[in-house]
Formats: C-alpha cells, structure tokens, sequence
C-alpha cells in the first residue's frame, strides 16, 4: 500500500502541477491507490525484487534455523498468497528461468547496538531500479559535479522510472557501499530532510533542478518529477567522490516490522 | 478531448492521431513483454508461424499479477517500452501497427513507426489498478512458461492512453519536457 507520506505528496504536487495532462495524470496516480486499496490489489502490476533489510541488535541471539531461510520463506509466502507477481528469473545472462515464488530476495543486514530486529521490506520495481547510476567522480569536481551528476541520471530516465520519483542519492564511502546508501535513502519518509544541514541544502537544491527539467509525470512534461530527493553521505577515500542514483517510482511501498 | 478509437487500428485512425491526443481504446489488444518479443523475433528470423499474426494488431508491454479469485486480471499497468525497442522495427515490418507501453522510444522506433504508419501509445504507468478495470477478457495465447511473460489477448473497454509517437515523427515527451523545462 502506498505510504501516507507518499499520498499526501501526491496531492500537494497534484494542486501545484502547472501541465493539465501532468495534473490528469497525478489524479489518476491518486485514484489507482483508492482502487487498489479498495480491491486489494497491488498498486502496480511489478511487485518488485523483495529488497530486505534487517538491522540485527547485537544482544539478539537467533535460534531455531538459519534466518536467510525464514526471510526466504517469508517472501515465498507473502508473493504467492498475496497474489503478487513473480518477477525473479534465475541464470540471468541465458536461460532466465522465472523462479514462480520471487525468491531469493535480496537481504542486506546490519548490526546495530540493543536486542531488537528490525525487517524492513521494499519491493523495488523494474523500471525505476534499471535507472540506477554510479559514477565515480574527480574529487574537485565537488558539489557541482554531484548536482550534475544527479541531474544528468534523471534527464536520462525520463519518463522510464515512473516519474514523479523519490531520487535516492549516495555520496561517498566506496561503490558498493553508496549504493546501498542511495537505495536505503529511498526509505525515508517524504518531507524528512539529511540531518546534517549541508546534505539537506544539497537535497534541496537537487529537488528544485530535478523539477526544473520538465520531464514531469509520468515524462509527460510537467514541474512535477520528483516527489522528494534524500542523499546519505560518508566520509571517502582521498582519491574518490562516489556518487550513486537509485530511483524509487510514484509505487513507493515499503514496510518494516520490529521483532 | 479525447478520441474513442477501437483495436485493431484501421490505417485511416492511424493517420488522424497526432502526438498527445488523449484515447480510449476498446477492442483486442495482446500483451507481450520482453521473453515474449525475444520469441516472436526469433520464429520471424527462423520464419515459423507466430502464435498470432501482428499485421494490423496493438501490442500491450505487460505483465500482470495474478487474478484473485472472481477476478478478470490482476494489477495490469504498462512495463518500460524502450526494452522492445530493439525488437520494435522487425515487428512492424511484419504489419503490428500500434503499440501501448510507457516511456520514450528510440530514433530507429520513431522513424519505423513514421515509416511504417504505425502509432505508439503511452499509458499511465504504475496504474495497474486502474487500468485492471478496463480489461474484460483475457486469454493464454502461447508461452505459457514465461509465466507473467506470456502472450495474452485482451478483451478491453475504454482503456485509457495518449499518442506519444505517430507517423508524423511528433513526439509527445520531447514536446512535454521542452514546454515546463525552466533555467536552460
């Protein structure tokens, strides 16, 4: 179900949109949530990769069989009674041989201090996700050369992700790692800004150029093609300036349940 | 204003369809995504017979979620078009005359559909929902394997999308981003 932040969102941008058919399109977004709320059915067609996070206190002790498998079989259940859509293939490169439950998710895990277990599940869609970027950047290429940087990957997407979009933005630390933080920054609630005020002036700025493409929704044309823009940064190595760009679609679903 | 418009499209509608015309189609429609056209191309290189002739059909880039019981279909909103685009030309050279998807195509699309006079469609993506309630019939037409990327034929009432390409070369997103983009 789409998160009430995303909704509010949505009707904010549907009163501001400039374009007629960018407004149209923006109800229409609206009405496809009501519908899909009232029938239960899911919001999109592409329920996703089954992207799961789980932030492991370090007082916890699992017991009981391997917790990859239980996330495994929770996914198996969730996609098939669920009626949801089962959209992983194996051998990738050849053969792409659908895998009929959407199994195996993805799992990141993360220790953090306590004795909870937080599982937090973003379906991530196709479309938005075939849109991600990673560039590795001059270190005096600085703040401008990420605005760039991001702006560039947006005009690129077009209307493929389903704009309007929440842009994920990771800066810093290695490849590998500013793209989990660009696609964890997508789980952020709308309207939340970075804690730290430069990241957030970055946000905003990004936010402002990001709209000023016309690209609109659904690529339609509008002022209207991203809902909100989060960036995580962390501290990188002297010769790098990574930048990743990780896209979440108007679909934005994710749920997160404390153990 | 919109135009009601039924599928298949007559060359006479074809040619009435300019760039952000807004439409409702009713009629046959077959879904087909990614595997699917892979197939189908390949039995047009080995020239075996296709599961249904595309000369003058609508090919919807779709795959649906599974229909609850008592239902018709399940969420049933477009999938990125630009993934076909390298499978696009060879299927319009063998008739397909319209297509619904949702993005931009590439140069070569734009031109076989000018070249061919054909018309490309966008629908609202992400709209499975809604768009689930314009579908009234389907059935299995062939590769079944593919699961969600098997051919269907859909039976549809106005199901709701814009002409993004026609055979004019106008192209609905360039035009769109050219009129709300600002600072440039």
């Amino acid at each position: 179900m789409l998160g009430k932040d995303v909704l509010a969102a949505l009707k904010k941008a549907q009163k501001t949109e400039e374009s007629p058919l960018g407004k149209e399109v923006l109800s229409q977004i609206i009405e496809n949530a009501q519908i899909a709320e009232r029938e239960r059915l899911p919001l999109c067609q592409d329920c996703g990769t089954a992207v799961i996070f789980l932030e492991i206190g370090q007082d916890v002790h699992i017991t009981g069989g391997y917790l990859y498998a239980a996330v495994e079989k929770g996914v198996r259940q969730g996609y098939s009674q669920g009626y949801l859509r089962k959209t992983i293939v194996s051998r990738p490169f050849s053969a792409r041989i659908n895998t009929k439950d959407s199994t195996p998710p993805v799992i990141h895990t993360e220790i953090v201090p306590g004795e909870q277990l937080k599982v937090i599940c973003l379906p991530k869609g196709g479309g938005a996700e075939n849109m991600s970027r990673l560039v590795m950047l001059k270190p005096g290429e600085g703040r401008q050369g990420v605005i760039e940087a991001v702006v560039k990957a947006v005009e690129q997407a077009g209307g493929n992700p389903c704009p309007p979009v929440i842009v994920g933005v990771g800066i810093g630390a290695t490849s590998e790692i500013t793209m989990l933080l660009a696609k964890k920054a997508l789980l952020r609630k709308i309207g939340e800004h970075n804690s730290d005020p430069e990241v957030a002036e970055l946000e905003k700025e990004l936010l402002s150029r990001i709209n000023d493409s016309g690209i609109g929704p659904l690529g339609f044309g509008g002022r209207t093609t991203a809902l909100a823009v989060h960036a995580e940064a962390m501290p990188t190595h002297i010769a790098s300036l990574p930048v990743a760009i990780n896209f979440q679609c108007h679909s934005a679903r994710h749920q997160e349940a404390i153990l | 204003m919109t135009q009601n418009i039924t599928s298949p499209v007559d060359a006479k509608t074809v040619e009435k369809l300019t760039a952000g015309t807004k439409v409702l189609i009713s009629g046959v429609i077959y879904a087909a995504r990614d595997a699917a056209h892979k197939r189908l191309i390949q039995a047009l290189e080995e020239s075996e017979k296709l599961p249904f002739d595309p000369k003058g059909q609508t090919i919807y880039y779709m795959g649906p979620s599974p229909a609850k019981p008592g239902q018709v279909i399940g969420s049933a909103g477009p999938t990125t078009s630009s993934r076909m685009d390298a499978y696009t030309p060879r299927l319009l050279t063998a008739g397909l005359r319209a297509m619904i998807g949702k993005g931009a195509r590439s140069p070569e699309v734009r031109e076989a559909i000018k070249k061919y006079k054909a018309v490309y469609f966008a629908t609202i993506g992400g709209a499975g929902a809604l768009l689930h309630k314009s579908i009234k019939r389907v059935e299995v037409v062939a590769y079944e394997d593919l699961g969600p990327e098997a051919i269907l034929r859909l039976e549809v009432e106005d199901f709701p999308a814009i002409v993004a390409n026609d055979i004019y070369g106008a192209d609905l997103f360039e035009q769109g981003k050219a009129k709300y983009q600002r600072g440039k």
